[in-house]
């Protein structure tokens, strides 16, 4: 194997992780609630303009635009659960469907206004530095996205799993009724489950900014992958998202490399077909 | 349509009848209509072009001394063979789509009584425009859309000032010699193009001509413009280490380029962009510093001190409060003072008299505003004279380097990068 090949599964390890941090998120609103966030990218897109503002206001990094950013998106999540969300749950699935939409074209069309249309990116400065490890080079801006990525989004797994809080929200979704009369809040969960799904999506806008651009529609650019990697790996499985985030980052990578760039999206799809085709729950989503 | 044709010559008439009537009275204005998208996805160019156009219309009416040395258009007083009547553009908005193009085509003509049109910059707008334009025997003079098709229609009316793909890979093509010629290596050179049509086309054309020319591509990669990675297609152009790399791509996907190569650490000796993504403000603020010594093209790269491209920067500067002419801007600007140069020949409002003096229009190299080698239509009436210039990233702005004539810097290889 040439080093080029191992350099291309790294970057692609790297950013698989960074497609399960955005896609645990998405997973968790829907494992919680079986609501579907189709504002989700525009969520992404705003923890990016926070680092954008945090460096170009302030000039800070990713140390301050990633708590910024957690805690901005949390209390957006927060905040369109109890005004939006909350309600059109007790109607039918198009109005579901469609409400989050509409907010998704909210923030996005409110990006263009405040922000422009412009693309903005962050001085690769920002993150300097990189190491050669074996031939294979690793950049500071990717490691810490991949990373950080991961290291979320297996918190984000050990709290939902581990802890009494996450207990707390698996029963709410088995049984809202039921957890109640065990003395669980559902609407207070919920609202958690928001919090939680927003500060994932914001902390990974931020890091995605110290690589990528950053622009009003680059949320649709991203929302599709996170999508994919959602179904793929299974609704409401953050294992499963980290997984599938993984895997799509790798085959996506290698295919480009190999195969050449137009063709790594058939590439990807037909590989999330197949999977839904054997496993329509996806990798690790319960039956 | 014959009956606005014959309106047309009586104004005409009744034009030189006022003229021959009273001595030393105001002719009337000549009315140019201009259509441009001045709201819409690209309204920021169309009244970027509209405004460079206004200053056109200034000097031409009121003069301007340093100008009026090379250009017998500005000496002012408006247009002398008209008897110094004054040229007047109306704008009017295409809004970004075909139907509001061709409608606003149709009402500068029969409403405004336009003597000729200018615009449309999209393509696809040009081509409803322009329609309307031959239908009603008006001359239309387009200075900027580049879709090839526009000058293939067999149109008796229509005339193209901008150069188009071919223009640009031929440029390419003899920069490159020229640099091989002095030393430097273009044994393998790699193409990069996004792939819709623009990519596609312009790709294939520098492809073809580059085959002509003896210069062999030796790595092509298509890629689609809103990739969100592209890693793998730099780590790839890492491998096979072309000497050359051209990029055709937009906005989005020049941004990743430039950041990738970097953290790649890759570079080649020569690296060309072909305009766009590349050229985008939004690009060369934040990523100019990371392609110091990127090999592009633009029509309009300032200019030497006291040149025709300088003294109308300046003139724009004042206007627009600080903005340079750009690309786009200078183009229109280009389009509107050979409209006004046929008129002034023409020395009438009469639509065929304009059509012939545009068909005669030989302008030269130092007239221009962008750096074309002059203007003169062939049959089809596209100018033969199209030329483009070929500039290089300087500490965060292109400089123009190319040809030597309109260089206003030199060379500096190989590709320096970050």
């Amino acid at each position: 194997m040439s080093f080029t090949l191992v350099q291309v599964i790294v970057s692609g390890l790297l950013l698989g992780a960074v497609y399960a941090l955005f896609a645990s998120g998405l997973t968790l609103v829907w494992g919680m609630m079986n609501v579907v966030n189709f504002a989700h990218g525009d969520f992404v897109m705003l923890g990016m303009y926070t680092a954008v503002v945090i460096w170009t206001a302030l000039g800070g990094g990713p140390f301050a635009s990633v708590p910024a950013a957690a805690i901005l998106i949390a209390t957006l999540g927060v905040l369109s659960y109890f005004l939006l969300v909350r309600h059109i749950m007790r109607g039918p699935m198009l109005a579901q469907i469609l409400g989050t939409f509409g907010l998704a074209l909210f923030l996005r069309y409110a990006a263009f206004w405040y922000f422009g249309a412009d693309f903005k990116t962050l001085p690769d400065t920002l993150v300097g530095g990189s190491f050669t490890l074996g031939g294979v080079r690793f950049e500071g801006a990717r490691m810490l996205a991949g990373v950080g990525g991961l290291a979320i989004t297996l918190l984000l797994h050990v709290i939902l799993t581990r802890t009494a809080m996450g207990s707390r929200m698996l029963a709410v979704s088995e049984d809202p009724v039921a957890a109640q009369l065990m003395g669980i809040r559902p609407q207070r969960m919920q609202a958690v489950a928001w919090a939680m799904a927003g500060a994932a999506t914001g902390i990974a806008g931020a890091l995605i900014a110290t690589f990528f651009y950053t622009s009003p529609t680059v949320g649709e650019t991203l929302a599709i992958i996170a999508f994919v990697t959602v179904s793929f790996g299974g609704f409401g499985s953050v294992l499963g998202a980290l997984v599938a985030g993984l895997i799509i980052g790798v085959v996506e990578s290698v295919s480009a490399y190999l195969i050449g760039p137009v063709y790594k999206d058939v590439i990807v799809y037909v590989l999330f077909v197949l999977v839904l085709w054997f496993r329509p729950q996806g990798l690790m989503g319960k039956a | 349509m014959k009956t606005t044709r014959r309106g047309f010559s009586t104004g005409a008439a009744i034009t030189a009848l006022g003229l021959a009537k009273g001595a030393g009275a105001q002719a009337a204005a000549v009315k140019i209509g201009v259509i441009y998208p001045l709201s819409g996805n690209s309204a920021s160019a169309g009244n970027y072009s509209k405004q460079a156009i206004e200053v056109g219309a200034d000097v031409i009416n009121n003069g301007n001394a340093d100008l009026a040395k090379i250009m017998p258009l500005a000496k002012g007083g408006g247009l002398s063979g008209l008897g110094g009547a004054k040229i007047q553009p109306i704008f009017a908005d295409n809004q970004g789509t075909p139907a509001a193009g061709q409608n606003q085509a149709l009402r500068l003509i029969s409403e405004e009584k336009v003597a000729a049109l200018i615009g449309a910059y999209q393509s696809g707008i040009t081509v409803t425009a322009s329609a309307i334009a031959e239908r009603h025997g008006i001359p239309f003079v387009n200075g900027e859309s580049v879709a090839a098709n526009l000058t293939e229609r067999g149109f008796k009316w229509f005339f193209r000032v901008t150069p188009v793909a071919i223009d640009f890979a031929r440029a390419y093509s003899e920069f490159l010699r020229e640099q091989k010629a002095a030393g430097q290596k273009v044994g393998s050179i790699a193409l990069v193009h996004e792939n819709t049509e623009y990519g596609n086309s312009v790709g294939s054309v520098i492809g073809e001509q580059f085959a002509k020319d003896g210069l062999s591509i030796t790595q092509k990669i298509a890629y689609s413009a809103n990739s969100s990675d592209v890693q793998p297609q730099v780590l790839q152009l890492k491998e096979k280490n072309p000497d050359v790399l051209i990029f055709i791509s937009y906005t989005s996907d020049a941004i990743l380029y430039a950041k990738t190569m970097k953290e790649v650490n890759w570079k080649p000796s020569i690296m060309i962009a072909d305009n766009a993504g590349f050229n985008d403000p939004a690009f060369v603020k934040s990523l100019g510093t990371t392609v110091e010594g990127l090999v592009n093209r633009s029509t309009f790269a300032g200019g030497k001190p006291g040149s025709v491209p300088a003294l109308f920067n300046e003139l724009y500067k004042k206007k627009t409060g600080g903005d340079d002419l750009d690309d786009v801007s200078a183009r229109g600007l280009q389009g509107f003072l050979v409209l006004a140069d046929a008129l002034n020949r023409a020395g009438s409002t009469d639509p065929a008299k304009i059509r012939d003096a545009l068909k005669a229009t030989d302008l030269p190299a130092e007239q221009m505003v962008t750096g074309y080698d002059g203007v003169k239509f062939d049959d089809k009436g596209q100018n033969v004279k199209a030329s483009t210039l070929v500039t290089q990233m300087r500490g965060g702005k292109y400089v123009a380097i190319w040809p030597k004539a309109r260089a206003t810097d030199q060379v500096i290889l190989p590709y320096k990068g970050w």
